[in-house]
């Protein structure tokens, strides 16, 4: 940053109010007796008055107030959402999830063999899983069963929503 | 009574069933909004849409108003988001253009705009002409602070950026305003001075 824009930034600071007491008292002590400072400044406070007295806003078309009446007269506002959101099912997902990443920590640190020096590798003695034991046909077709029940349900409710959508569009 | 009392005694009148009370939010904010919208356009009839759709779904989720804040901040966030939504959609840089573009824009518009600015010798006029030339982003960051009684705070909140960030982006569209101003208006700007 040259030492002009620097200059600006710290005007502009000043201007917004952003700054601290000190720095405000410093700046105001250049603005009186520097006369780069003044310059820049009488820049900025030009561009700052125009900016606060003369945009304009635009003005949309006479019938946009009516035309957003008449748009609305047909919907409802929807509930708010605090009020379909059950925040103790929120907060039992929650509790659920930092149980089991609390669960596997704890697992994982009383499997560490603290005392191990030298080569640490060879001090693990990881168990052996037999996943064939536990991933059996019947564990993975009730798996997939109750994904499918799931899947559905969301089906419907989003395909019940949709219908309530055009039937209010239509009434 | 403030702008934000009066529009928390609207709102509750619309949420409990007096629909046509929200006729006075319509009226107090359509200007803001269409401008919003207009900056992210750059045509007065997407802009009406966009403002349309902005009031719309202002309306549906009224009941999420939480007055945390102000309904303007609220409203306005639903302004921008909505027509972010709607320049990604569209996929054109209608508005949100580059250095070359704007360049380019310049090239052709200024000479008009500098008759127009000329003719009606309205700082209004010339300040419109300039907002014209920045990227929306830029445009509607110091309309919200200068004309939308924002904070940085405010528009960090619409912007969905923190306030310093607020603060950074504020700092560069002023900068690049008054690069604008000084290379296409610079005979305007000294017979300001004068």
């Amino acid at each position: 940053m040259n030492e002009d824009q620097n200059i600006e930034t710290q005007i502009w600071n000043y201007m917004d109010g952003t700054i601290s007491v000190e720095e405000k008292a410093l700046i105001e002590g250049l603005l009186l007796n520097n006369a780069k400072w003044q310059k820049v400044y009488s820049e900025i406070l030009q561009l700052q008055i125009l900016m606060k007295n003369d945009i304009e806003l635009d003005e949309p078309y006479m019938s946009f107030t009516k035309n957003i009446m008449e748009e609305i007269a047909a919907l409802q506002i929807t509930p708010a959402t605090k009020t379909y959101i059950n925040k103790r099912i929120i907060n039992g997902i929650a509790a659920f999830f930092m149980i089991l990443i609390g669960g596997l920590l704890i697992y994982g640190f009383t499997q560490v063999d603290w005392t191990a020096n030298g080569n640490v590798l060879s001090s693990f003695n990881l168990p052996k899983l037999d996943q064939t034991k536990y991933f059996t046909s019947q564990f993975m077709n009730t798996f997939l069963m109750i994904n499918v029940v799931l899947g559905l349900i969301l089906l419907d409710r989003f395909l019940a929503k949709n219908m309530n959508r055009q039937k209010q569009q239509h009434t | 009574m403030n702008a934000e009392t009066g529009d928390n005694e609207v709102i509750n009148r619309v949420l409990q069933g007096d629909q046509q009370a929200f006729a006075v939010l319509v009226k107090a904010y359509r200007h803001f909004v269409f401008t919003i919208a207009l900056r992210y356009t750059g045509n007065r009839e997407d802009a009406e849409e966009l403002a349309q759709d902005v009031f719309v779904k202002a309306y549906r989720s009224l009941a999420d108003f939480r007055h945390d804040s102000k309904f303007s901040t609220w409203l306005y966030t639903i302004t921008v988001n909505t027509s972010s939504s709607f320049l990604r959609k569209k996929k054109t840089e209608i508005h949100s253009i580059t250095n070359e573009r704007i360049f380019e824009l310049a090239n052709t518009a200024i000479p008009v705009m500098n008759r127009i600015a000329m003719e009606q010798k309205s700082k209004a006029a010339l300040m419109n002409s300039v907002i014209r030339l920045l990227n929306a982003d830029d445009a509607t960051i110091i309309t919200l602070f200068y004309e939308g009684d924002q904070s940085l705070e405010e528009i960090g909140q619409i912007m969905g950026i923190t306030s310093n960030t607020a603060k950074v982006k504020l700092h560069r569209a002023r900068q690049r305003l008054k690069e604008k101003l000084s290379t296409h208006f610079s005979n305007e700007l000294k017979e300001m001075r004068q």
